[in-house]
């Protein structure tokens, strides 16, 4: 079996004060594989993906990383883009630090922001640009490096229905260009069940992993596949598991 | 129509004060040495405007002078806090008392100093003292106010120190950093002024001399003229920097 882009063993995350915050937890990401993260506020799901990121270090346990910090991209619930750059320079600003030159560093940006349908807006401020097209070239700057690992933090909270949607299908789209493996949190089961085929389900208090799910299906999504008898019936469970461990938390 | 009005609006209410004003003068037969009416504000704003526009322009000089001097050292030191949390921790006491010390306490210092031949560089000095901490303290909130996700984005991409102070902290720091400056431009031509008054020399020739000269030898209606030059050039250097502020802040963020 191919060795995991990231995992985490038996990894705890304490408070300042020293209780228990998350953990322990297991969580190992294959290569290629879209794993969704879903559970209530506040039960360490942002927590468990900067650990993977490496972005932060656990109290206890360890975290073991194929894919290196060049080979990561992290998507932030905010577009998060520096307001004094151009979409193409803050594509590019990844390859830039990375010590590409920079022509090179804007022909890549370049194409990754074609990849994502922004051709035109090259040269656009992120004030010039709505909220999804924000989170377009947040994407186009995480897929820019080819990671092996993509980690996408409640990416679309704060977009509406449709967009949400259309992104999610570009996420899926994208994916499938290179097969990173994707782990990404979200509060919706109908997103995480739409997008991974393995669904974690974590609950509160201290955060725990309550159960996880195998989502069947061919990926990227067919049309109308929200719709199928399998994808509601996969909602449902994941519900229920969801359900169940808020029951569990005091 | 309605942009008129708000135009309109505020002078309406200067034209009925001044008038009101004039009469209320010329009705009680108040002396000019203590309250002149504003026809003789008028009048002496036009036969004085030479005296009073190169006192006007020794005191601007003498005001940016001292914001560009505090604006370097500002910045600097704000960039040496910023680079270390140790110098941060040195600095930023003194930085406080200069800024709570009043400057009129620490002026007839200054102006031993300076030496008595050159109170222009007294207040050079002490208007750069105010004008200091609007600067520093705005450089540092914004060398420090970069988005705590692009911070972790730049780890992740590996950013040296220096990579990320010129890449991500200082474009970051812009608008603070302006309006710092639109504050301390205002704080700078109070520095001068009150400088000057401490200083109660001749030898610097700005309007605070003026208003002192004439005060002195009771012509009202000059200290009013100088008065109203004062404001104007406070208004407009305030409205000028706001102005900056904002095509600054067009240029930082695109729009």
């Amino acid at each position: 079996m191919e060795p995991f882009v990231a995992e985490l063993a038996q990894v705890e995350v304490e408070y300042g004060g020293g209780s228990l915050a998350l953990g322990p937890i297991d969580l190992g990401l294959a290569p290629g594989q879209i794993t969704a993260l879903v559970g209530p506020s506040g039960c360490g799901k942002s927590t468990a993906l900067r650990l993977l990121a490496g972005l932060e270090a656990p109290t206890r346990g360890g975290v073991r990383r194929t894919a290196g910090r060049g080979e990561t991209s992290v998507v932030f619930q905010a577009p998060t883009l520096a307001p004094w750059l151009s979409a193409l320079d803050n594509v590019a600003l990844p390859l830039e630090l990375s010590g590409l030159p920079r022509a090179t560093a804007r022909d890549r940006a370049e194409a990754a922001l074609g990849r994502v349908g922004l051709a035109a807006a090259t040269n656009a401020r992120p004030a010039q640009l709505s909220g999804g097209m924000a989170m377009r070239v947040s994407l186009a700057r995480a897929l820019v490096t080819e990671p092996r690992l993509l980690l996408l933090d409640e990416p679309f909270a704060a977009l509406d229905e449709i967009t949400r949607r259309s992104l999610a299908d570009d996420v899926l789209r994208l994916w499938a260009e290179t097969r990173p493996a994707i782990i990404f949190v979200t509060h919706s089961v109908e997103e995480a069940v739409y997008m991974a085929s393995r669904v974690v389900v974590f609950s509160r208090g201290p955060g725990k992993i309550a159960g996880e799910l195998t989502v069947a299906g061919p990926a990227p999504r067919p049309e109308g596949f929200r719709t199928t008898e399998a994808f509601r019936a996969t909602v449902e469970a994941v519900s229920r598991v969801l359900a169940k461990g808020m029951e569990m938390a005091p | 129509m309605r942009r008129l009005l708000d135009l309109l609006a505020p002078l309406a209410l200067i034209v009925v004060l001044l008038a009101g004003w004039e009469i209320a003068c010329r009705a009680l037969e108040i002396p000019a040495y203590f309250l002149p009416t504003p026809s003789a504000v008028i009048a002496s704003l036009w036969t004085d405007a030479p005296t009073l526009l190169i006192s006007a322009g020794n005191t601007l000089t003498m005001a940016l002078a001292a914001l560009i001097m505090a604006s370097l050292t500002a910045q600097l030191l704000a960039l040496l806090v910023a680079l270390s949390p140790i110098l941060e921790r040195a600095i930023k006491p003194l930085a406080v008392v200069l800024q709570v010390t009043p400057v009129v306490a620490i002026a007839p210092l200054v102006v031993i100093w300076a030496g008595i031949d050159h109170p222009e560089r007294a207040i050079i000095a002490l208007a750069a003292v105010v004008a200091f901490f609007p600067i520093f303290s705005g450089a540092v909130t914004g060398l420090k106010a970069a988005d705590p996700d692009l911070e972790r984005l730049f780890d992740l991409y590996g950013a040296g120190r220096v990579k990320r102070l010129l890449r991500l902290r200082l474009p970051s720091a812009v608008p603070f950093l302006l309006e710092g400056h639109k504050v301390a431009a205002g704080l700078a031509l109070i520095g001068a002024v009150v400088a000057e008054f401490v200083a109660g020399s001749g030898g610097a020739q700005g309007l605070a001399w003026r208003i002192l000269e004439a005060g002195n030898r009771l012509q009202t209606a000059r200290m009013f003229a100088a008065l109203v030059v004062l404001g104007l050039m406070g208004a407009l250097l305030y409205a000028g920097l706001a102005r900056l502020e904002r095509s600054g802040l067009r240029w930082w963020r695109g729009r």
